[in-house]
């Protein structure tokens, strides 16, 4: 990969700190007075998710990170990865626990999401912002009970838990917003 | 629609117009004091010879097409006037543009805005009342506290800056900031302590003055003695909400040692492969002649609308900022 040097960091850019893909969240110019300029960097730790500050003298490089958001589709999970496939390529790659994180449980099969390649191999994922899913387990809607309030808990196909209105039924298509992990309305 | 180049304004027309009434209330402000207004030129012959500032070459050509004429567009109108000074203006300010390479990012545009002052029979103690004086009601505040250089090092990090070494420094730097920053030269370290720990710190408590900074920050204060015998810079600097707005200097007199610092400056940029830069000698030649005792000190009249608009963002003040110029 090619190296970056300070005039050339963005909000965005992939590097390599430390051994690990790391994003650059927040870049600043910083300038004492008469002193020298440094660029102070919020970084973002692609493996981990840790988030903290780095300062960089000014005119310092460092190396880029192989690190590509591509839209992939979901296909299936086999009991321990969660397989995806270039729709482009046909290329498919797998997913584990780690990189999978809290994504599986917005996944359903076919869905279009953006997985995060390091090297060719996905580190994380991230479901559409709104997805639709069956409910496969609630407790009983009450009838005529649209307008009021009040909320229970359902299963989702995918196997999340999330609240519902007192009306929705077992069957019933949910759009979800995988942001918040709330329910939206009805398909 | 997507192609088209941004041709419109960064700043909200609402703060040009904050912008234009705070001039306009520095104009009042001087006019009141008789101090008056003078214009010294943008292009020179001579830049300045601070090593981490960076002036902008321009190309003159006496004969158009012919040969060419290094000019420098000046970072800081300081030395020309000084040489007003010792022409006998007698008080003077002046708003001006100045020019740095390097310097773009939230807080910075290369080309920006500077006012600058200087008060004969002033010391630099003196003429930080009169910044208060001028700064705090355009910004809205009420008044400012004063620290020393050494204060605020012992209060935020416990050392005392005049006399920890490298190795200090050095330790404490990595206590607070991750960097694979290394350098022998004090200064540096101590700037980036001062820029990265005990700035962001001095944000809450709204105007502060630090001052009484290490002799070896002088650039062309006059150095003295303080209360405990250390040899100190007789230069403050302005911070606001944690944001360097001003820096100021009871002003060096002597020639014999305004050119000594000029080589040393020099010297300093040969150790980093800086470019060399032209000693100024009509300022050294100005300063033989005799320039009264007076303090001196530029503000950055982008950054003080910044501070009084309330944004953190160098664009909202400024009509076309570099990538729009």
């Amino acid at each position: 990969m090619a190296n970056y040097s300070t005039n050339q960091f963005k909000n965005g850019l992939k590097v390599m700190i430390d051994g690990d893909p790391c994003s650059m969240v927040d870049v600043e110019f910083v300038k004492p007075g008469k002193g020298q300029a440094f660029t102070r960097v919020k970084m973002k730790n692609l493996m981990s998710g840790r988030t903290w500050e780095r300062t960089f003298k000014s005119g310092e490089s460092v190396e880029g990170a192989d690190v590509m958001d591509t839209d992939m589709e979901y296909l299936y999970n086999d009991g321990e990865m969660w397989h995806f496939m270039d729709p482009k390529t046909y290329e498919q790659v797998a997913a584990d626990q780690t990189a999978i994180g809290d994504a599986h449980l917005w996944l359903k099969e076919q869905d279009a999401c953006q997985v995060t390649l390091f090297n060719g191999n996905p580190i994380s994922v991230t479901p559409p912002n709104f997805v639709e899913l069956e409910v496969v387990e609630t407790d009983p809607g009450l009838k005529g009970d649209t307008a009021q309030g009040g909320s229970k808990p359902a299963t989702l196909q995918s196997g999340a838990v999330v609240r519902v209105p007192l009306f929705i039924e077992r069957g019933e298509v949910l759009k979800i917003d995988t942001r918040t992990g709330e329910y939206v309305s009805r398909a | 629609m997507s192609d088209t180049p941004q041709w419109n304004s960064a700043a909200p027309i609402e703060n040009l117009r904050r912008r234009a009434a705070i001039i306009a209330a520095i104009r009042a402000f001087f006019v009141g004091k008789d101090v008056l207004e003078v214009d010294t030129p943008v292009m020179s012959n001579a830049a300045v010879s601070d090593p981490y500032i960076d002036t902008i070459e321009c190309r003159y050509q006496p004969l158009v097409g012919g040969d060419v004429e290094m000019k420098y567009l000046q970072s800081s109108p300081e030395y020309a006037m000084k040489r007003l000074l010792a022409s006998g203006s007698g008080p003077i300010y002046q708003i001006s543009k100045a020019f740095r390479n390097g310097e773009v990012g939230r807080r910075h545009n290369p080309e920006f805005s500077m006012l600058e002052w200087y008060r004969p029979g002033f010391d630099h103690r003196q003429l930080m009342t009169e910044v208060a004086e001028l700064l705090l009601p355009l910004l809205g505040l009420s008044e400012a506290v004063e620290y020393s250089y050494a204060q605020v090092f012992k209060t935020h990090l416990g050392i005392d800056p005049h006399s920890a070494c490298v190795a200090e420094l050095r330790t404490i730097a990595a206590e607070h900031i991750d960097s694979n920053y290394e350098d022998d030269n004090r200064d540096n370290w101590l700037n980036l302590l001062m820029s990265h720990v005990i700035e962001p710190r001095l944000a809450s408590e709204g105007a502060v003055f630090v001052y009484d900074y290490p002799a070896s920050q002088a650039a062309l204060a006059k150095v003295s003695e303080d209360a405990q015998g250390r040899a100190v810079a007789e230069r403050f600097e302005l911070f606001v909400h944690g944001v360097e707005l001003a820096n100021g200097y009871h002003e060096l007199t002597d020639a014999t040692e305004q050119a000594r610092r000029f080589e040393a400056d020099n010297r300093q940029r040969g150790e980093e492969n800086l470019p060399q830069r032209p000693v100024d000698d009509l300022l050294i030649a100005a300063l033989e002649n005799g320039m009264p005792d007076c303090a001196g000190v530029a503000v950055g009249i982008d950054r003080l609308v910044m501070q009084a608009i309330g944004t953190d963002n160098i664009a909202d003040v400024i009509a076309f900022p570099l990538p729009l110029a």
